[in-house]
């Protein structure tokens, strides 16, 4: 039996683990990097280990150091989640070797899996349908020479491509080639990432087969022989090839395709003598099924399978782990189970990370937390109010999940939770989740993973149409702030002229700050313009709109007859203003600003906090219009920053590896004439 | 308790009649604020600067109050309503200050008589209550036409200038635009000055009087640039990148002045119970027909609370306690107009009560006067109304003035009109105030006339004396209405009844950034 357990990994993962053990009466440990200092995982287990260092490589990626702390703190087993270490055969070995109980499958399956390489001929040897591989002579480097003749010997094939890091997962390291022209150079960048997330660096190139479905089928195996297929989940959505939005079961599978994927699934896990979860990802497109790699762990989207099944699969991995027996057949499915991953990040803005303190996350109508819902609302965070999204680690809030009989009843529950929710703080995508969930093409069940992109979503930032009301909401509430927190005439009645000349006026900026390259998604300024007369409320722009009470944190307005409620915060210069019309963030302008100083023209700015990577151009080299002149690593991301127009490198203020702020000047091109 | 029937026709007209004044009230203010007129506003802008009202705007605390004063300065005079310049009481950065604006599109902002006295009033205002003064400073100078009436009384803004910051009170000039000859002393004499980079122009004299005096050629920069007053003159503390930053340095350094108001501070706030919206109906058209003040006060008061001193004695006028915005005050209120020995009295009484408690008197103004008639210059009716007009002299405590109707004869004074020197003082539209009622004024001239013919034999002529009576009456009737009064600033302004609350209690707070005076020298005579 397992007494204690000590969990290798972060966030809302490490407090799922968490929760079914509290649920079996099994002790809690916690590991921290020092950017986790203080971290809702850290804190609510039992026992909590600070790993020195945020780099991953000495935190949630050092094996030594994580079994070291198991057998400090008296653990007996270690689960390790997903990402990190989860698919490390090594770490498996060594966790069995200090004589723990590893929470998993074992180290020979992980290792028969972990080289996507590998596992497809695996697979394919066992009778698994397969894409075929292309066969890569991979030229160590990007030397010229070597360059030169990988482009031709790929010039034939059947583009577009799909480089895939054989390590990979998450989509890092995952690149799509659409000509012979750029597949050297992607190569090397998957390469790169793929060796700075997962050190190792091997990548393989197959066919990209466009506009499939994503579909996956989660399995479960214990020591005596019993394979579980759980049905199938839908992950189609995603982008830049990291999943969004999941479901199960899947609204395009049918019963005999059903039967198929997870005939094949547990086909895969026999095939490798799989014991603990697992998932079998296949891409699917009409008639095709081809398998896409096996994840040898829970998955990220398992709370899916979990509503609909009514299972604790996290509960039934530590059992399997004990050497429990599964009963010969799982449950029956009920329902339907929709999950999103929220995230703090800008899809208007090429899906850039966000960082920065998550003021208030409030997703109401939560009836669990980490555990099976029917007809309900599931809540998996990682963060809380006040937490700070740091740029050391994936920037996921929470996953939220509804469950309900049918797709469209979880779809709308879940868009109506996600609509409703408080977010303040860093840009996130919850607006895009709730097009998204409400879109007529999802509704339809027509998901595939070029979704979003076929839809145009996100849409360009238009300004939302809640935002002439809000903007007034936000000014009458910083009005009453200001009322409440005079030290002189407090009393007096807001802005009072005995000799009115013009209205009160306070000026909004809509949306995100530009990032501080002047990138953005400007959705411009907002000017609100009212005054408050003896007869009430006259707001320009808003004719008839009654203002029924303002206080520094509620603002009621009444328009054609119908009220509105705004709910105003106020956090770090940001005023949100959410209602039933939507959330808008509103950033108020100075009405006296510092004079600014001029940047020189053609400034290039890093566009958030990160390691310059390489450097590109020298100084007084030309440059032609969007050649990259610096790449900065941040949020575990390659950024490009490349010149706006062509001319000469006047200035280059950064080298390799050099820490830079967001806002820095990295380099100052001059325009040619 | 109100016993003002709301639904009544003689409140309906009273209210229709207040609402026709108010009316005309908010045309002669539009006309204050529009400036100099469309053409001049639009050059103004077309330079990138900004209104008078619009750098106060800008200046004061955001959602916070701005109390203009004398926005009808000028008004029946040949110079433009409002008198080219904007002064009042507005909070910066939580400080009250009194702030004087010029403005520039009213013929380049230049002084005539009237925008001297406002000025004027302005830092009686600031010294009397000790409110920092901020001027924005845009001016072309003296109206020269008219500089018989400037010149030499003119030296006094300067001389106020310096006698606020010896009495501890800040001066801070912003100068924007031209600050020149005579001007050149409001920074001059101020004790922080910020200056807008290629805007401010400050100098004794300007390149073409240099040039006429010793022949010497210089170009504006030179001679006052705000660059050259920064860097070289030293008579810029800070340079100001534009005309926002200037506001933006302005609030910097009230902030920074750290200042404590030396008075009381209000206590709990309550509002009336009863509606202010229906002070407008109570005053009637007709000033010879009397209205309850304490209508008026339930309106005003904190909670609509009236603690009545001597109820019973001299009803004509009504004296008591309330609190106003959380202030104590003392009420002295005109119930019958005309003024007894008994209420000059308890008048007398009721302002020594409040000097010994230190409390703030408020005069609601509608009075005819003293009573005359042989019965009450034998009763000593003079001696009585001498003993009001005493303690209201002497009196220490803040007074605040609001002439609801009437304001005629020595009820004037007894009742602290302009001359015994209240902090503020307010009129109604309803308001009047002159020697005594216009018929009755030119009933008396009549009297006069025909007995001056008798004494000579003659035959009054009668047609010429109907004549002459409408006349009088006329003229005199044009005289005592508050617009007329206004623009002479016989007071700070005239208000809507419905802020007499707001007003008075913006007052209440200014006066209070004064310590509280200490009381006079004598117990209280009991009368």
């Amino acid at each position: 039996m397992i007494t204690r357990l000590l969990v290798a990994n972060r966030g809302e993962i490490a407090r799922r683990v968490f929760r079914t053990c509290r649920d079996l009466g099994i002790e809690t440990v916690a590991v921290f990097s020092d950017a986790d200092d203080g971290a809702p995982h850290a804190r609510e287990a039992d026992h909590a280990v600070r790993l020195p260092g945020t780099r991953p490589a000495d935190t949630y990626l050092s094996a030594g150091g994580i079994v070291e702390a198991a057998l400090r703190t008296g653990a007996d087993a270690v689960h390790p989640g997903y990402g990190f270490l989860s698919e490390n055969a090594a770490f498996a070995r060594a966790v069995l070797e200090a004589g723990l109980t590893w929470v998993g499958p074992s180290p020979e399956s992980i290792a028969a899996m972990g080289s996507k390489i590998e596992a497809k001929a695996l697979m394919a040897g066992a009778g698994v349908p397969v894409l075929p591989s292309l066969a890569l002579p991979l030229p160590e480097g990007s030397r010229a020479g070597a360059a030169d003749g990988l482009a031709a010997q790929t010039r034939d094939w059947p583009y577009p491509l799909l480089v895939k890091a054989s390590a990979g997962g998450g989509g890092r390291g995952m690149r799509v080639v659409r000509e012979p022209g750029g597949l050297v150079r992607e190569l090397e960048s998957a390469r790169r990432e793929a060796e700075s997330a997962f050190g190792d660096g091997t990548v393989f190139v197959e066919p990209l087969l466009e506009r499939a479905r994503h579909i996956e089928v989660q399995v479960l195996a214990d020591a005596h022989g019993t394979v579980w297929a759980l049905g199938e989940r839908e992950c189609s959505i995603q982008r830049r090839h990291q999943k969004v939005v999941e479901e199960a079961p899947s609204p395009a599978v049918s019963p005999g395709l059903r039967a198929r994927l997870c005939e094949a699934a547990v086909t895969a896990a026999r095939a490798i003598g799989y014991v603990g979860a697992g998932t079998v990802e296949f891409l699917v497109k009409d008639d095709t099924v081809a398998f896409l790699e096996m994840n040898t762990r829970l998955q990220v989207e398992h709370p899916v399978t979990e509503c609909v099944y009514g299972l604790d699969l996290v509960g039934l991995q530590l059992r399997i782990a004990e050497g429990a027996a599964l009963p010969e057949t799982p449950p029956e499915p009920y329902g339907h189970a929709v999950e999103v991953r929220l995230y703090a990040e800008d899809p208007a803005e090429d899906w850039r990370p966000q960082s920065g303190v998550l003021h208030r996350f409030d997703v109401p109508g939560a009836g669990t937390a980490f555990a099976p819902v029917r007809h309900g609302l599931r809540l998996d965070s990682g963060v809380e109010d006040g937490s700070e999204i740091g740029v050391h680690y994936d920037p996921m809030l929470a996953k939220v999940i509804a469950h309900g009989a049918t797709r469209a009843e979880a779809a709308r529950r879940l868009a109506g939770a996600l609509a409703r929710a408080r977010i303040h703080g860093p840009v996130t995508n919850r607006d895009l989740l709730v097009e998204v969930l409400r879109h007529d093409a999802f509704l339809a069940g027509e998901t595939h993973t070029a979704f979003l992109e076929q839809h145009g979503l996100p849409g360009r930032p238009a300004v939302p149409p809640a935002v002439p009301l809000a903007a007034l909401a936000a000014a009458l509430a910083q009005a009453a702030a200001n009322r409440a927190a005079a030290t002189v005439q407090a009393a007096l009645p807001s802005g009072w002229r005995n000799v009115p000349s013009q209205p009160q006026r306070v000026s909004f900026r809509v949306g995100p700050a530009p990032a501080p390259d002047g990138a953005g998604a400007d959705q411009g300024v907002h000017t609100v313009s009212y005054r408050l007369t003896r007869d009430g409320l006259r707001a320009d722009g808003l004719p008839g709109t009654v203002l029924v009470g303002a206080a520094p944190d509620a603002v009621v307005l009444e328009t054609g007859g119908v009220r509105h409620r705004f709910e105003v915060a106020r956090h770090g210069g940001v005023t949100y203003v959410d209602s039933p019309l939507g959330s808008v963030r509103l950033t108020p302008l100075p009405r006296l600003p510092e004079p600014v100083e001029r940047l020189a023209p053609g400034s290039l700015l890093a566009p958030m906090p990160g390691t310059v990577l390489r450097v590109e151009v020298k100084s007084g080299e030309p440059v032609a219009a969007g050649q990259v002149v610096v790449v900065l690593e941040a949020m575990k991301m390659e950024h490009r920053i490349t010149a706006p127009a062509g001319g000469t490198v006047a200035e280059l203020n950064t080298a390799p590896g050099r820490q830079v702020e967001a806002g820095a000047v990295l380099a100052v091109i001059e325009e040619r004439e | 308790m109100s016993r003002l029937d709301t639904s009544s026709g003689e409140y309906l007209a009273r209210r229709e009649a207040m609402l026709a004044k108010l009316a005309e009230l908010e045309a002669e203010q539009a006309g204050a604020v529009a400036g100099g007129g469309a053409k001049y506003v639009e050059r103004h802008r077309g330079r990138g600067k900004l209104l008078a009202r619009e750098r106060i705007e800008l200046l004061v605390d955001p959602d916070s109050a701005f109390l203009e004063l004398s926005p009808l300065a000028g008004w029946g005079s040949d110079f433009p309503v409002g008198a080219s310049v904007v002064t009042g009481i507005g909070v910066v950065e939580g400080v009250e200050c009194v702030i004087v604006a010029n403005d520039p599109t009213v013929r380049g902002g230049a002084s005539n008589p009237w925008t001297l006295r406002k000025t004027l009033r302005a830092a009686d205002i600031a010294l009397e209550n000790r409110l920092p003064l901020v001027n924005l400073v845009e001016s072309g100078g003296a109206d020269l036409p008219t500089q018989k009436e400037i010149f030499i009384p003119g030296g006094r803004i300067f001389r106020d200038l310096t006698r606020l910051s010896a009495a501890g009170i800040p001066t801070v000039a912003l100068v924007f635009g031209n600050s020149t000859a005579g001007g050149a002393y409001v920074p001059g004499m101020s004790d922080h000055v910020v200056m807008v980079r290629e805007r401010a122009k400050v100098f004794l004299g300007g390149p073409p009087l240099v040039k006429m005096a010793t022949g010497e050629e210089a170009d504006d920069e030179s001679l006052g640039g705000a660059e050259m007053h920064a860097r070289v003159s030293g008579l810029a503390d800070h340079l100001a990148a534009d005309e926002h930053d200037a506001l933006r340095i302005g609030r910097r350094i009230v902030r920074g002045l750290n200042w404590v108001k030396r008075g009381r501070a209000p206590g709990a706030v309550r509002e009336p119970l009863y509606d202010p919206g229906e002070l407008l109906g109570i005053v009637p058209e007709d000033l010879r027909i009397p209205f309850d003040p304490r209508e008026v006060i339930v309106r005003i008061a904190d909670g609509s609370e009236f603690d009545e001193f001597k109820p019973l004695y001299g009803a004509s006028l009504v004296t008591g306690w309330a609190r106003l915005h959380g202030y104590p005050v003392g009420v002295l209120a005109n119930a019958r107009g005309v003024l007894f020995s008994e209420e000059a009295q308890k008048a007398a009484q009721f302002i020594q009560l409040a000097n010994q408690a230190r409390t703030p008197l408020v005069f609601l103004q509608n009075t005819t006067g003293y009573m005359v008639g042989r019965e009450y210059e034998q009763g000593g009716i003079i001696k009585h109304g001498a003993m009001m007009i005493n303690a209201v002299s002497n009196s220490t405590v803040p007074h605040l003035t609001v002439v609801m109707g009437a304001s005629y004869g020595a009820g004037n004074y007894g009742m602290c009109g302009r001359a015994y020197d209240p902090r503020f003082l307010f009129a109604w539209p309803s308001a009047k105030s002159a020697v005594m009622g216009p018929a009755q004024l030119a009933g008396v001239l009549s009297i006069v006339g025909r007995a001056a013919a008798q004494a000579r034999g003659q035959a009054y002529d009668e047609e010429a004396d109907a004549a002459m009576r409408a006349m009088v009456e006329a003229q005199i009737e044009a005289e005592s209405l508050p617009f007329f009064l206004s623009g002479r600033l016989y007071d700070d302004g005239v208000i809507d009844p419905r802020d007499t609350r707001t007003v008075l209690g913006l007052c209440l707070s200014a006066v209070n950034s004064a310590p509280v005076p200490e009381p006079a020298g004598f117990g209280v005579f009991r009368m």
